[in-house]
C-alpha cells in the first residue's frame, strides 16, 4: 500500500501521483513505442484501431465524462473532422498543417452548435445531438461539390518532411503517427483536468446550482467542454479517414455516435482509463465474436445484428452491475488489494437521489 | 385534391409517429425517464402479432391475435421494468437513455433471429383495400390508423386527469419521496407504466403493420417519433399526437414541394429548430426551477 503524504496544494494535481505511476506509465509508452517490432502488420492495424476509438472516446468523455453532458451526435463531429483534414489536404496544405487544423474548425463548430445546445440539459440535449447527427448525413449528401456526396473520398498518403505515411503499405508508420496523436491528446486532456477548468468542467457535471453558486459561468463551461470535446472528436476522425482509406456519408452514421457513446460507459465514465478499455472491447468485440461463431456454428453462417445485440448486451450487464465501467471494477480490485484485509462491502456504495420534477402536471 | 391527398396520408403515418411518442409521454410522464427501444417494443409488437397471426406461424384469427400480442407485450413491458430498469431506480436519467438504447438493439437482434431479417406483411383485415371518398382515395388501415390513434390518445388522457392510478403516476413522477409517503407504491406504479406504454407500443405496431410490410429495422421509426414527442412537448399526450401529425404532414409535402435531399431533413431541422426556441415543446409545461 501506497501513502501519499501530501506537503502542498500543489500534490492534488501532479501529473503523476508518485515516482511509481510515473514509471508504469513510462514503461507503458515504451511497449507501445516497440509494438511494431513485436507483432505482425495485421495485430498492428487492429492496434491502431483501438488507439484510434481511444482517442475519439477521450473526445466524447470530455463532454459525457467530466462535464455530465451526454452527446449521441459525435458522429457528425467525427464526419467534420475527417471531411475537413482530408479537404484542407487536397487544398494542399501539408498534413502537420491541415491534421490541427481540421481539429481547431471541428472545435470552433462545435462550440458554434453548442451555444443553442447547452441551453438544453439531459435528454433534450440527447435528442438534439441525435438529430444533428441525422442531419450529418444528409448535410454530407447535400454539399456534394465539396464531399463528394455518396461516392464519397478517398485519403491521400500523409506526407511529414518526406516520410510517406499509408495505413496499408507503411502501417508501422502509421501507428506511430497515432500513437504520437494519442499520447499528445491524453496529455492535452489530464492537463485541462488538472486546470481551474477541469474542476469546473466536475462541478457543472455534480450539480450545476451549486457550480453556480462558486461562481462558474455554466454556459460558457459547457461551450468550453463541447468545443474542446470536438476538436479531439475531429482529431479522431480525421485519423479514421486515414485508417479506412475510402469514406462517405454512411461511414460515420449514427451508430457510430451510439457505440461511442456505449464504449465510454462501458470503459467507465469520467476516466482517461475508461476511453482505452472501451476502445479495446469495441475495437475487439467484432475479432472475438467471429471467431467465437467460427468455433461454435462453423463459418459461413451470417447472423445479421450479432455485433450490436451482443454490444447492447454486454452493456446492459454493465449498467446494471457495474455502472463505473471496466475502470471502475478494475479500482475496486486494485483497492480491495491495496486495502486488504480491511476493505468494506459498501465501500462504494452510491447514493440514490430520489427524483423530483420540474413540470407542473 | 392533391393537397387533401397529401394531407390524408400525412395523417395516417402522423397518426403512428403519434402513437409512438404517445409510448414515451406516457413513461416520462410518469417516470421521467425516456425510452430509446419505444420504436423497437413497437416493432417487437408487430412481430409478435405477425408471428401468432400468419399462416406460416401460427395462424391464429387476427381478432384473437391482436389482443393477445397487447397483453404479452404489456407483461413484457412489466417484467423488463421488474427485472431491469428497477435497478436503475435513483440513477440518472443518462444511464436510462443508454440502457433504453442498448435494450433497442437487443431486440433489434433478437426479433432477426426469430423473424428473419425479410420484410414480411401481416395479413390483417384492416389491410382490406383502399376506398375513394370525393377523388381522395383513402386506405382501410389509414382510417383504422386515424380513429385507433384519436381514441387511444383521449381514454390515456382522461386516465391520466381522472382516474387514481393515473393519478398516483402523476405524482410519482413529480416526487417520489413524496408520493411515497402518500402511500402510492411507486416502483410498482412505474412497472405499471412500462406495461401501459407496452401495450400502447403493441398497438402501434399492429396498426403500423397494417399499413406495410416491416422488418426488424422498423424500430428506426421511433427516431421520427422522438422528433413528435419533442415537438409535441415531452410530458403532454395530447402534445404527442400533435406532434406527430406535425411531422407526419410534413414530410409529404416537404418530399412534394422540396427539391430532393432536402425533404427527408425536414422533420430534424424542425426538431432542432424547436428544441432551440422552445425547448420545451410546443405545449410547454415547466417552469424555470428557481433556487
Amino acid at each position: 500500500m501506497r501513502i501519499h503524504f501530501k506537503t502542498s496544494y500543489e500534490h492534488d494535481i501532479r501529473l503523476f501521483p508518485d515516482w511509481w505511476s510515473f514509471f508504469v506509465y513510462a514503461i507503458l509508452i515504451a511497449i507501445a513505442v516497440v509494438l511494431p517490432w513485436l507483432i505482425d502488420d495485421f495485430f498492428i492495424g487492429e492496434v491502431t484501431n483501438v488507439l484510434i476509438w481511444a482517442i475519439a472516446g477521450l473526445g466524447l468523455m470530455m463532454l459525457t465524462g467530466q462535464t455530465g453532458q451526454a452527446s449521441l451526435g459525435h458522429a457528425a463531429f467525427l464526419a467534420l473532422g475527417c471531411y475537413s483534414c482530408i479537404i484542407f489536404m487536397e487544398q494542399g496544405l501539408p498534413f502537420l498543417i491541415a491534421f490541427p487544423a481540421a481539429g481547431v474548425l471541428t472545435g470552433v463548430i462545435g462550440t458554434i452548435i453548442a451555444i443553442p445546445a447547452i441551453r438544453l440539459h439531459g435528454i433534450y440535449l440527447a435528442i438534439a445531438t441525435m438529430a444533428i447527427s441525422i442531419l450529418a448525413d444528409d448535410i454530407i449528401v447535400l454539399m456534394e461539390p465539396i464531399t463528394n456526396g455518396v461516392s464519397g473520398k478517398f485519403a491521400p498518403v500523409i506526407n511529414i518532411f518526406g516520410i510517406e505515411i499509408e495505413r496499408w503499405t507503411t502501417p508501422d508508420r502509421f501507428y506511430w503517427l497515432v500513437l504520437a496523436v494519442t499520447i499528445i491528446c491524453t496529455l492535452i486532456y489530464r492537463n485541462i483536468l488538472r486546470s481551474p477548468l477541469g474542476r469546473a468542467f466536475a462541478a457543472v457535471r455534480d450539480s450545476e446550482v451549486s457550480a453556480t453558486a462558486m461562481g462558474i459561468h455554466i454556459s460558457r463551461t459547457k461551450a468550453i467542454a463541447f468545443g474542446f470535446s470536438c476538436a479531439i472528436t475531429g482529431l479522431a476522425g480525421a485519423l479514421m479517414g486515414f485508417y479506412a482509406g475510402a469514406f462517405n456519408n454512411e461511414t460515420f452514421s449514427i451508430v457510430i455516435s451510439i457505440t461511442l457513446l456505449m464504449m465510454i460507459v462501458i470503459g467507465g465514465l469520467g476516466s482517461i482509463h475508461g476511453a482505452f478499455f472501451g476502445a479495446v472491447v469495441v475495437a475487439f468485440l467484432p475479432q472475438f465474436l467471429s471467431i467465437a461463431k467460427e468455433t461454435v456454428i462453423g463459418g459461413g453462417v451470417a447472423i445479421p445484428g450479432l455485433e450490436t445485440g451482443v454490444f447492447g448486451m454486454i452493456l446492459i450487464l454493465f449498467i446494471l452491475f457495474e455502472p463505473m465501467g471496466i475502470y471502475g471494477r478494475w479500482m475496486k480490485i486494485r483497492i480491495w488489494f491495496e486495502l486488504f484485509p480491511f476493505a468494506r462491502k459498501d465501500m462504494f456504495k452510491r447514493q440514490k437521489s430520489y427524483l423530483k420534477t420540474e413540470r407542473l402536471r | 385534391m392533391e393537397v387533401l391527398q397529401l394531407l390524408v396520408s400525412g395523417l395516417a403515418n402522423g397518426c403512428v409517429y403519434g402513437l409512438i411518442a404517445l409510448g414515451f409521454v406516457l413513461i416520462y410522464k410518469a417516470t421521467e425517464q425516456v425510452n430509446f427501444a419505444q420504436g423497437d417494443f413497437m416493432m417487437l409488437g408487430a412481430f409478435i402479432t405477425l408471428g401468432l397471426t400468419n399462416a406460416h406461424y401460427m395462424g391464429l384469427p387476427f381478432w384473437v391475435a391482436a389482443p393477445l400480442a397487447i397483453a404479452i407485450m404489456a407483461v413484457l413491458g412489466y417484467l423488463l421494468d421488474f427485472f431491469v430498469l428497477r435497478h436503475l431506480f435513483g440513477q440518472s436519467q443518462t444511464a436510462v437513455v443508454i440502457l433504453t438504447i442498448a435494450l433497442g438493439f437487443v431486440i433489434r437482434f433478437i426479433a432477426g433471429l426469430i423473424w428473419t431479417h425479410e420484410p414480411q406483411t401481416l395479413e390483417s383485415p384492416l389491410a382490406i383495400g383502399d376506398f375513394n371518398v370525393g377523388g381522395v382515395v383513402l386506405g382501410m388501415a389509414d382510417v383504422a390508423v386515424i380513429v385507433v390513434t384519436v381514441l387511444l390518445t383521449f381514454f390515456l388522457f382522461q386516465f391520466f386527469q381522472r382516474t387514481k392510478l393515473g393519478l398516483a403516476m402523476q405524482a410519482a413522477s413529480q416526487n417520489q419521496m413524496a408520493a411515497y409517503f402518500m402511500g402510492i407504491p411507486v416502483k410498482r406504479v412505474q412497472g405499471m407504466i412500462w406495461g401501459l406504454s407496452g401495450a400502447v407500443a403493441a398497438v402501434a405496431g399492429i396498426l403500423f403493420a397494417s399499413k406495410g410490410a416491416i422488418d426488424p429495422n422498423a424500430g428506426l421509426l421511433g427516431i421520427k417519433a422522438f422528433a413528435a414527442a419533442v415537438i409535441g412537448g415531452f410530458g403532454s399526450l395530447p402534445g404527442a399526437l400533435m406532434g406527430g401529425l406535425i411531422v407526419g404532414v410534413i414530410e409529404p409535402f416537404a418530399s412534394r414541394y422540396f427539391p430532393a435531399g432536402y425533404s427527408q431533413i425536414a422533420p430534424y431541422a424542425l426538431l432542432l429548430f424547436v428544441l432551440v426556441f422552445r425547448p420545451h415543446g410546443l405545449f410547454s409545461q415547466v417552469r424555470t426551477k428557481k433556487v
